[in-house]
């Protein structure tokens, strides 16, 4: 696969996601958009007459810090994706260069 | 899929952990043996880890109108089995029952199920079935379908703990709620792990292959596709 086809599949990923912002747009959490399913999920369990019997040992005191900790952890992921994906681009192509000592662009 | 802290009766919290604990020992005895014959793997368990914490925390707006996210369990089944898979997602699902009050320590048990457990399964049988045609075919429908099972699992599981008034009525409910806003996403997490597993397969064509997750024909077509790559390269 070529870094084009990369590019376009992950354009694809981009509309998936972009479409429902352009198909209901103007409407937000008050109209009932864009909620998330687990809560919906807890919601229905609600209407049947259950209350939870336990709860979250700590929550994050606000949506702001929520966001910071759910971007924490987007972030060690993706230090770790990156770093490994890069390291071993970087060793496949000067393993072949050793390989190869006359096509070695850098000892010019 | 996440069910929160304190949403399933507590014997039904009771009966998803004694399914879960044997399935995580067996995976951390596979991940130890994985270990032992392909050292060199570590790294790859670590990058199918990462995986799933970075897609399980990307919550995005599906075309119901809801917001839900894709559980990048599929990576993980296809390389080193579902049971592996299962401790990953443990990690991830504590992290977030801990840390951002997601999910729950009570309903880990039942959320690892879904996540850990359905999903992988699901992903790695569809993955072992297919790939010896087309690895990159087989790699798309196992994240696609791992994660659509993971939600109807979920769906399944609330309607056991709820069949209010009927297990049918409430399990049409809870699939709506789950797993048709999944589809989308699903298909989205599909095509990702298309582009992950790709390049994974141009890094570590032999490393796959040692693991069973490639043909030697497509382990050494990917080899010579990195070499073509890095010849036309600028860095």
């Amino acid at each position: 696969m070529k870094t084009k086809m990369y590019i376009l599949l992950l354009v694809i990923v981009a509309i998936i996601v972009i479409a429902p912002l352009a198909m209901y747009n103007g409407l937000g959490e008050n109209q009932g958009y864009f909620g998330g399913s687990d809560d919906a999920g807890g919601k229905a369990i609600e209407a049947t007459g259950y209350t939870p019997w336990f709860n979250s040992i700590w929550e994050p005191p606000s949506s702001e810090i929520q966001s910071l900790l759910f971007c924490v952890q987007t972030a060690i992921g993706t230090i770790i994706l990156g770093y490994f994906l890069g390291y071993w681009r970087a060793q496949r192509k000067y393993k072949q260069q050793e390989q190869k000592p006359v096509e070695n662009s850098y000892s010019k | 899929m996440h069910i929160m802290e304190g949403f399933l009766p507590p014997l039904w919290c009771l009966f998803w952990y004694i399914l879960m604990i044997p399935v995580v020992a067996w995976g951390i005895i596979q991940i130890k043996k994985t270990f032992e014959s392909a050292p060199e793997s570590k790294a790859l368990l670590a990058v199918s880890g990462a995986y799933m914490f970075v897609l399980s925390s990307l919550k995005m707006p599906s075309v119901t109108g809801s917001c839900s996210h894709p559980c990048g369990n599929g990576l993980g089944a296809a390389l080193f089995g579902p049971a592996a898979t299962s401790v990953l997602a443990v990690i991830v699902l504590l992290f977030q029952a801990i840390i951002l009050a997601h999910g729950g320590l009570t309903t880990l048990g039942a959320n690892c199920f879904s996540m850990g457990i359905v999903g992988p399964f699901v992903a790695w049988a569809i993955y072992r079935a297919l790939y010896k045609k087309n690895s990159t075919v087989a790699i798309f429908f196992a994240a696609f379908l791992g994660d659509l099972l993971t939600y109807v699992t979920t769906a399944v599981q609330l309607s056991l703990a709820f069949p209010i008034p009927t297990f049918t009525s409430a399990f049409i409910k809870f699939f709506a709620i789950f797993a048709i806003t999944q589809i989308p996403l699903a298909i989205a997490e599909g095509i990702l792990t298309v582009v992950i597993w790709d390049m994974l397969k141009k890094n570590k064509p032999k490393l796959l292959e040692k693991l069973g997750s490639l043909t030697p024909e497509e382990a050494e077509a990917a080899e010579q596709e990195a070499i073509a790559d890095d010849k036309g390269s600028a860095i």
